[in-house]
């Protein structure tokens, strides 16, 4: 049966912090508001008893939260001339498959990007010149700054319940804070939280070696805390089942807990579960959209018509769904023109492993994002003159993993993996083991893109997306360069076995043990039509009717996960929505 | 579900048995804001496995299973062996279900091999693998020995184990090093899951390096034990031991 529900004033598309955090605000401003989501309802209480704990098996090791590759995935190849293949399993991108997005599972680091981030092409130019940027590489602004952002962060955060020790307050320098931050309104709205054994160490060998450490704000509530939109929220136990579980103990920022719960006290928002859109639909000259169509449970097919389209279903499938709707123009690598799926990155790690002698590390108290981090080495706040490469990586001690099953294969060099010795070293690596993340940035590159898949399709016949992704000379350059500051600070912690790993160095693989799950571009917002798919509002170019929301509008990203940066941007798209679009509906920005 | 083609705007939509499987019953629901009853489906209720009965393996995979998984992680002065722990049961149980079928993997063609860092292209399940890389595994031991697997010396069995580890001795058709990823995958989980699975009888997985297992709140020690040695009884769920 094919049907079509009555009219809405917007639909949005994908139900996570970025669906969410925009349906908030425009239901507040009174538009009806009707969201499709692919995934079921969750809510904490019911989905996340505190009176039922998580167990690894299903959680981390089966990945049951998660959106599965039956139901969709994406074929990936290192570059043009390749045939991309389907991640047939489980991989690295850990998606969100329920209300509340990867937002419910998601590992909780909640940066601000610095203001460099922001306006990486203007600064880059200033301080070094074209001749700083390797072949091929693509930096642009975003077209909207972090002064014109920070209210929206602010606003965020208190939404979000951010925990964490603020750096550089109205401009002066806050102790004990990140002192490269942008400068901030107001400090974060609930306390840093302890840190872990690994962390206290970290920050000690960073102070000696002349580094800032810092606690890495994050999602881990720090006290209890009343948000932006009056939801209680508790403080942090530090379970250790955090990153892949949601949390029930209303601790861990969520779209679940920290908005939902007010959405669905109001009549005008509705949402429509377990249907995935398949279509954005427009005018036939492709002037406006007139809503989505979505396949719900059974495979009928509804329509859902609207006035404004809002997608917010992440990278991937914001770009998939441009391109199954024929809205914009596809990039073509060959001429280097369009637009739609230009500008895709990822993330560069670098990582230092280490062990210890005789260390009691306790690993299994932790959460998701229990981080002690340096940004000396991050964006451009070291002077990169010579380096040949830009950018960097935020440095950190990162206590996240405490799960046996997980820890299991972490044994000191030249250990058995099985046997009675195993048995050995697995009983002392367990208490002995720490790592130092650099978590990178990532610049485009002509020779990086997303499109159509020309063979594989989804189970309703749908070509699925293509990532061709390998990283670039400037990943290569910068993720040494990062890997040799993790492994000096490793050494300098005191610990006997030291590691270090580039990713930049091989191919890129999405089953790379460790790896990032954040990619960034696609759909990318900024000032010319030529190179981006949207302006500074997320409005599309073409259809002034579309916004596309989240990470698939940052034309590079940051050495720090993107979600502040996705709700901040959402923020003030909602307000350009409200207060420009809705009194003069049409482009915002004119050329 | 009914068959259905062409649908409007020439999508085509696939009635295959995978469809079927994701699409019945109707999951698809409406909440509407302010109307109350919007509570999520809880899930559904714990259970532990009954070891008593094979589930999947016949009695002849589940002893050769045993007698590997027991080199794998044997007993000694530190705990049980893997058989003794559960892991038999639990692997039994684990290819039976969801996990066995790999029910959530993408399994539409064409099916090729890939480069390696483009992942797994087989499309076999874990039970699938589990048959035929059993009956390989011993065909290769008889080949060699002409013997079974566990009528073998300690000695010999860790010898064999590590030529399949390293892919030195080959099976007929499955990667014998990839096979060998499997089992020590599928004996670490069954070891150190939690004791409803099946396996980790008695938390000995746990105790082995001092995992607390399902605890949620540490604030008390976050601070006071930095550092320091915890000596606690693991809890598992359902409280089974
Ligand atoms: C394991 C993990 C750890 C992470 N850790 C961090 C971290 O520490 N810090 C940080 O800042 N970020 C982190 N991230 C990233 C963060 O989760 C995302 O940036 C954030 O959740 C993005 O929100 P979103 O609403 O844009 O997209 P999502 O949360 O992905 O939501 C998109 C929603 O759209 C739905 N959807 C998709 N396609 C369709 C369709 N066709 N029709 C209908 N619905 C659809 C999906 O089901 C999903 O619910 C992490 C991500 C993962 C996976
Ligand atoms: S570590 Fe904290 S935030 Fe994370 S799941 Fe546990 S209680 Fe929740």
């Amino acid at each position: 049966m094919n049907y079509k529900r009555p009219k809405a004033d917007v639909v949005i598309i994908g139900l996570g912090w970025s669906g969410s955090t925009m349906a908030e605000e425009l239901t507040r401003a009174g538009l009806k508001v009707v969201a499709i989501e692919r995934g079921a309802w969750r809510d904490t209480s019911t989905s996340f008893p505190t009176t039922r704990d998580p167990d690894e098996l299903s959680g981390s090791v089966r990945k049951e939260i998660l959106q599965a590759p039956v139901t969709e995935t994406y074929t990936v190849r290192n570059k043009v001339g390749q045939t991309a293949l389907p991640m047939r399993k489980y991989h690295n991108l850990t998606l969100g498959n329920n209300v509340g997005g990867a937002g419910t599972h998601w590992a909780g680091a909640s940066w601000r990007w610095l203001p460099f981030d922001h306006q990486p092409y203007s600064h880059v130019m200033q301080r070094y010149g074209a001749g700083q940027l390797v072949d091929g590489l693509i930096l642009q602004d975003w077209g909207v700054t972090y002064d014109d952002l920070e209210p929206f962060y602010d606003r965020f955060e208190k939404i979000a319940g951010t925990s964490g020790t603020a750096g550089v307050v109205n401009g002066q320098r806050q102790p004990g804070g990140n002192p490269f931050e942008g400068s901030r309104t107001a400090p974060y709205p609930t306390p840093a939280l302890e840190r872990s054994r690994a962390n206290v160490l970290f920050a000690e060998a960073a102070t000696r070696l002349g580094y800032h450490p810092f606690p890495v704000p994050s999602a881990m509530i720090g006290a209890p805390y009343k948000n932006a939109l009056g939801l209680n929220l508790a403080p942090c136990t530090y379970c250790g089942y955090c990153q892949l579980y949601g949390c029930g103990n209303w601790s861990k920022s969520s779209p679940n807990i920290c908005i939902l719960p007010v959405l669905m006290q109001r009549p005008n928002f509705t949402v429509v579960t377990e249907c995935e859109v398949i279509r954005i639909n427009t005018t036939p000259d492709r002037k406006m959209a007139t809503g989505v169509t979505f396949v719900d449970s059974d495979g009928n097919i509804g329509e859902q018509p609207a006035d404004i389209v809002i997608t917010a279903t992440f990278t991937l499938d914001n770009t998939r769904l441009l391109l199954l709707s024929g809205i914009s123009t596809p990039y073509d690598v060959a001429s280097g023109q369009g637009v739609v799926g230009r500008a895709f990155t990822f993330q560069t790690l670098s990582w230092g492993f280490m062990f210890f002698e005789n260390e009691y590390l306790n690993p299994f108290m932790n959460t998701g994002a229990l981080a002690t981090q340096i940004d000396d080495f991050n964006g451009d706040n070291f002077d990169h003159t010579g380096l040949g490469f830009i950018g960097g990586a935020g440095i950190q001690s990162l206590s996240n993993q405490g799960l046996p099953i997980g820890m299991a294969g972490l044994l000191p060099q030249g250990s058995p993996q099985w046997g009675k010795g195993w048995k050995q070293a697995f009983q002392k690596g367990y208490q002995n083991y720490a790592q130092i993340q650099g978590q990178g940035t990532s610049f485009a590159h002509r020779e990086q893109f997303l499109d159509l898949d020309p063979t594989y399709k989804d189970r309703f016949g749908q070509p699925l997306l293509r990532i061709t992704f390998d990283y670039n000379e400037n990943d290569r350059r910068s993720g040494r360069f990062i890997r040799d500051k993790c492994v000096e600070i490793a050494r300098e912690m005191g610990a006997t076995q030291v590691g270090g790993d580039s990713f930049a160095d091989r191919p890129y693989s999405g089953y790379t043990p460790w790896d990032s799950s954040h990619v960034q571009g696609g759909v990318v917002m900024g000032e010319d039509p030529r190179t981006s798919v949207q302006n500074r509002y997320q409005q599309n170019w073409d259809i002034p009717n579309l916004f596309v929301l989240g990470a698939s509008s940052f034309p590079n990203n940051a050495g720090y996960n993107p979600t502040v940066a996705v709700g901040a941007t959402t923020l003030w798209t909602a307000t350009a929505i409200k207060d420009l679009y809705l009194k003069n509906p049409g482009p915002l920005v004119r050329l | 579900m009914k068959r259905r083609d062409v649908i409007k705007g020439g999508l085509v939509l696939m009635a295959t048995s995978t469809l079927a499987s994701i699409y019945k019953p109707a999951y698809s629901k409406t909440y509407v804001g302010g109307s109350g009853a919007w509570r999520a489906t809880p899930p559904p209720p714990l259970s532990v496995v009954d070891g008593s009965r094979l589930v999947y393996l016949t009695a002849d995979e589940a002893r050769l299973v045993g007698a590997i998984f027991d080199v794998l992680i044997p007993a000694d002065e530190l705990g049980m062996g893997a058989t003794e722990a559960g892991c038999v049961t639990f692997l039994d149980h684990q290819l039976a279900g969801p996990y066995g079928t790999a029910a959530k993997d993408y399994k539409l063609g064409p099916v090729v091999e890939g480069l390696p860092q483009q992942g797994p292209q087989s499309i076999m399940t874990p039970a699938e693998i589990y048959r035929k890389g059993l009956a390989e595994f011993e065909q290769a031991v008889h080949a060699k020995f002409d013997k079974s697997f566990t009528d073998l010396s300690e000695e010999q069995k860790i010898a064999f184990l590590k030529s399949i580890e390293s892919g030195a001795i080959a099976f007929d058709t499955l990667k014998s090093d990839q096979f060998f990823v499997l089992l020590l995958q599928n004996v670490r989980e069954g070891y150190l899951a939690d004791p409803m699975y099946g396996g980790n009888r008695d938390m000995v997985g746990w105790k082995l390096v001092g995992f607390p297992g399902a605890i949620y709140d540490y604030r008390d020690w976050i601070v006071s034990k930095r550092g320091k040695k915890i000596d606690i009884h693991p809890i598992s769920l359902l409280g089974r031991a």
